[in-house]
């Protein structure tokens, strides 16, 4: 079977083509006349440069992490452009270089409003910046702030600097760091008290400059009794050099709020040999701060070279709720390394995650996950569910599961399993009319059901024909 | 319909089949008997396409080399195998899986694929016949399902298919009376003079529903003895030690 599954996973990368539109690049490295550099073009507010410089003072002390089960050449810090813009100001969508548009267009990406599916409102983000927000005034006749980070930084500093890493410090981690210092766009969104977001909120990020890194930056804040469902895309073109995608996500609910935020990652995940992709490194952090809050991540994760990604919960509120659920497919030579902490600190908080980890051809999949509950956790629950699926025999699926419980009226269920697409299975498909290829989406489909399930319609269409498409040409 | 000519066969590297000789005429029942490990699931793979057997030989399936298809284009073909451990596919429930299967054979085949009323009719009719509980349909295809509804589920699947050479490989192993009756009601309302059977059984019991054509004892990778449907009788009684040596 093997020589044939392997030809099945191996499927071109769709979304690989490029924009030959005239941008401005910042030169090559990091200083600290870069890091002013990136803050002078985006017309940052002084506390801003200073809050960026101060990172990158700590960044420059800290080592890069080893720990993960991904493997690597070094990283050259100064030969990655940290900032690329198209080369113009955008007023309107009219101004927008009909090139980016095309770009958007090939993606599949409504960000032409009156052309939109209704119902979604798009933040596209195209390198370093965010090119057209749609929607933004009607979401803010409800109060409700939806725009780059960029325009909340100088239009509602307030509320940046009352939670912009207030989750993740900006000396939390190396790749976390590095971004608080060089972040160039992203995503802010704001729900006021007791509004519930009438419409999907989306952000696609597509990296297009050569050498460049993408060090976006997205804050979700959901007030008291609000509730929000925030999708997010990428892609990249294929390219031979790897890039760095190191980027930061906050979510904070208040009391009451919910907040599910959805992923769909399809960075260029290289070639099978391993050369090209992009370097996912990736810090995604919610906390429940109300009591009865909620914070739901799912994630589809199907490209990037490497991944290195734990979004996480704090559940600080009492009766607080995180949710973890995630597909991760590692095909060709990609490495992930990824799963979630929750960590319980109030009364009552109950935490989920399920895992859905597959590995084909030379792909490497580990789950890493951290269930912490604190003595003042009375009565936290747990339940975890990791399953790997195998393809193939060149291919490897790790878990590393940490269970750290100081509260005696806690409940920790842990579940994990790993099985292969056997040659039977195969067969048993097969012999009742189905193509390879067909088998093995119908049985990866099957597999992975508990996590689609979570996803917004629309985009549990797209993570599905995604999982075809990535395990195409895989069985061999 | 099917005709099978110096047959050899290698599943894992061990040579199973040897230069075998089968012949199967359109309507005919002919039911593979033997002691275990002679070969007789892995002539059944072989004729079904599975990836693990390695063949030599002829196999024609009206008058059609077959040897170098897939398990799917011999399905879409026409011939349908049903397993003596079905596979579990977590995730799929059983009316999908069904559903996939019916419409993937009918497209590839250049047919219309079924719409879901005619679909749902034709299932729900084939479920009473077989005494089918439709909580299944909702579940995991095979998941936790009790032996006798892994088989009936097998056999609604062969009904759903309507195949033109159906295998059937220990199909009523750790079946109760009541599954097995139902099960071989399956097997009969797909008789006529158009549909043929191979069968693998240890049993006389499921040739008393489903009267066989021929019976041939295969040992040894060979066939080593063919007659009616008293040669399984005779089986029964005496043993494949004395029936061997008596021949």
């Amino acid at each position: 079977m093997s020589s044939q599954i392997n030809t099945i996973v191996k499927q071109e990368y769709k979304l690989g083509f490029e924009t030959d539109i005239q941008t401005e690049q910042a030169p090559f490295g990091l200083s600290e006349d870069i890091i002013r550099f990136i803050s002078h073009k985006k017309d940052e507010p002084q506390w801003m440069l200073q809050w960026r410089l101060k990172a990158y003072e700590k960044w420059l002390k800290m080592d890069e992490p080893v720990w993960a089960h991904v493997h690597y050449p070094p990283i050259d810090y100064q030969s990655i452009s940290y900032f690329s813009t198209p080369k113009q100001n955008i007023n309107s969508l009219d101004e927008v270089d009909p090139q980016i548009l095309e770009t958007y267009k090939r993606l599949g990406i409504p960000i032409e409003e009156q052309k939109i599916l209704a119902g979604i409102a798009v933040d596209a983000v195209f390198d370093s910046v965010s090119v057209k927000t749609t929607f933004s005034e009607k979401l803010l006749e409800l109060g409700i702030i939806f725009c780059s980070i960029s325009d909340a930084i100088k239009e509602y500093p307030e509320l940046v600097k009352k939670y912009l890493a207030s989750v993740v410090p900006m000396g939390d981690n190396y790749f976390a760091c590095l971004n608080a210092a060089v972040f160039t766009d992203g995503t802010f969104a704001y729900i006021p008290k007791g509004v519930k977001c009438p419409m999907e909120l989306s952000t696609y990020f597509r990296i297009n400059a050569l050498n460049s890194g993408q060090f976006e930056r997205t804050l979700i804040i959901a007030d008291e009794g609000a509730y929000v469902s925030y999708n997010e895309g990428c892609s990249a073109p294929m390219r031979d050099e790897n890039q760095l995608h190191a980027a930061v996500v906050e979510l904070i609910t208040l009391k009451d709020a919910e907040i599910k935020y959805s992923t769909i990652q399809n960075w260029y995940p290289g070639d099978c040999e391993g050369k090209g992709g992009i370097y996912n490194f990736v810090t995604k952090r919610g906390k429940c701060l109300g009591d009865n809050s909620k914070i739901s991540w799912t994630q589809v994760e199907t490209g990037a070279s490497i991944t290195w990604k734990y979004p996480s919960c704090i559940l600080l509120g009492d009766n607080s709720r995180g949710e973890f659920y995630s597909v991760a497919i590692t095909s060709l030579a990609q490495q992930a390394d990824t799963g979630s902490k929750m960590l319980h600190l109030g009364k009552n908080t109950s935490s989920t995650i399920i895992s859905k980890g597959i590995s084909a051809m030379k792909g490497s999949n580990a789950y890493r996950g951290l269930v912490k509950i604190r003595p003042q956790a009375s009565n936290a629950r747990n339940f975890t569910q990791c399953d790997s699926l195998l393809i193939g025999d060149e291919c490897a699926a790790h878990t590393y599961p940490y269970i750290d419980v100081k509260s005696t009226s806690a409940q920790v269920e842990h579940e994990a399993t790993t099985s292969k697409i056997s040659d039977e299975q195969l067969f048993y498909a097969q012999a009742r009319g189905l193509s390879e290829e067909q088998a093995i989406s119908l049985i990866v489909n099957g597999f992975c059901k508990d996590v689609l399930n979570q996803l917004p319609m629309e985009f549990a269409v797209e993570a599905k024909a995604l999982l075809s498409l990535t395990l195409e040409g895989s069985v061999g | 319909m099917l005709t099978i000519k110096n047959l050899d066969v290698e599943i894992a590297n061990k040579h199973v089949i040897h230069d075998l000789d089968l012949e199967v005429k359109a309507g005919e029942v002919h039911a593979i008997m033997g002691l275990n490990g002679t070969g007789k699931s892995t002539l059944l793979k072989a004729i079904a396409g599975s990836y693990e057997t390695k063949c030599k030989g002829s196999m024609l399936y009206f008058g059609k080399e077959i040897l170098s298809l897939n398990a799917n284009e011999r399905a879409v073909e026409g011939i349908f195998m049903s397993f003596q451990n079905p596979i579990e596919i977590p995730g799929v429930n059983t009316i999908y899986f069904l559903r996939t299967a019916v419409n993937e054979q009918r497209l590839a085949r250049g047919e219309e694929a079924l719409s879901s009323p005619d679909f749902m009719k034709q299932l729900q009719e084939k479920m009473s016949f077989l005494e089918i509980d439709k909580a299944i349909l909702q579940r995991s295809l095979n998941v936790g399902f009790s032996g006798g509804e892994k088989k009936k589920s097998e056999i609604l699947q062969m009904m759903m298919l309507s195949p033109k050479l159906i295998l059937l490989d220990e199909i009523d192993s750790g079946l109760d009376i009541d599954a097995l009756k139902s099960v071989a009601k399956g097997i009969n309302a797909l008789r006529d003079n158009k549909t043929s059977f191979i069968i693998i059984t240890h049993y006389n019991r499921l040739l008393e529903y489903v009267q066989p054509d021929y019976v041939h004892i295969l040992n040894d990778g060979k066939i080593c003895k063919s007659a009616g449907a008293s040669l399984a009788k005779e089986l029964e009684e005496k043993g494949y030690e004395d029936v061997l040596s008596s021949s």
